[in-house]
């Protein structure tokens, strides 16, 4: 579990300011998991010989699914879920998930604009898997309050 | 696809009835660790009633909109030739368990760029009282024939 952390003051934030960094390791466990919990049943997730008729490169993460995840070293910084008041991505490319080897999303959280008068953070993700970015124009706007 | 879908609104869906299991269940799909998306004591000392859904939660209610939509009869959208091109939320407030939600689609414009189109679906999610929790958007690729 993550611990309950303190709401970050917006006094002290500079725009640029790394706020968070993660890696997550994607299976295909990961991908089931996704599947029945959003009810995306879509088998290019979790079927290889779909994914391959359709003429993708293999099993793909559901879109949904990096952008679920890739919030969430936010929201640990944020101290609480209830404080993302925006959340925007463009998807821009796929996660191919090895069936032995998963694949490893890379996500850096950083400080893009500061809304002074709203006292609300913009928190720009940049998400990469294999040393490509996936998700485009990923913004975050935080209320710090 | 028919243009003419621009500015439709949809029947609200089926009421949704947010379960605390579902909300803990999602939250570990997307890897939310947070004890407030967990922990009823921690989501009430931070002020909720129940455990908080994490942000793009409302996926799950915004998802029977969009099957409204495809389903459209003269929509003219084949499913296998849809890609998801962006998604926003738009909160007002957070998705917390014991929520009953409406969702309510509005297709906001349909543009075409020769063989393909792009639609962009707006579900505005409300509480049992009608006020608004989330929007949220959706942008939708219909890739044309080749």
């Amino acid at each position: 579990m993550a611990a309950v952390s303190a709401t970050p003051s917006f006094d002290e934030l500079a725009v640029g300011d790394v706020v968070a960094e993660r890696e997550f390791a994607l299976t295909r466990d990961s991908l089931v998991r996704y599947a029945g919990a959003s009810g995306d049943f879509n088998p290019i997730h979790y079927r290889d010989d779909v994914a391959a008729t359709v003429g993708l490169p293999g099993v793909l993460a559901h879109g949904m699914l990096t952008m679920g995840f890739a919030v969430q070293p936010v929201v640990d910084w944020a101290g609480d879920p209830g404080r993302v008041a925006d959340y925007q991505v463009r998807f821009t490319r796929p996660v191919v998930v090895d069936p032995a080897f998963g694949a490893t999303v890379s996500v850096t959280a950083k400080v893009g604009q500061l809304d002074v008068e709203a006292r609300v953070a913009r928190i720009d993700l940049t998400v990469t898997f294999g040393g490509e970015t996936v998700l485009g124009k990923a913004q975050v706007r935080v209320v710090l309050g | 696809m028919n243009p003419e879908l621009q500015g439709r609104v949809f029947p609200p869906a089926e009421p949704y009835l947010v379960g605390r299991e579902k909300v803990r269940e999602f939250a570990r799909a997307v890897f939310a660790t947070h004890p407030i998306n967990h922990d009823t004591e921690a989501a009430q000392a931070a002020g909720y009633a129940d455990v908080v859904a994490p942000p793009t939660f409302a996926v799950v209610v915004q998802e029977h909109t969009l099957a409204q939509l495809l389903a459209e009869p003269d929509a003219g959208i084949d499913f296998s030739r849809v890609v998801h091109g962006d998604q926003r939320f738009t909160s007002t407030r957070p998705i917390v368990a014991g929520d009953l939600l409406t969702a309510t689609l509005t297709v906001a414009s349909v543009k075409t760029l020769g063989p393909h189109s792009m639609v962009t679906a707006e579900t505005s999610v409300t509480d049992a009282a009608g006020e608004h929790v989330v929007t949220a958007i959706s942008t939708l690729v219909v890739r044309g024939e080749e």
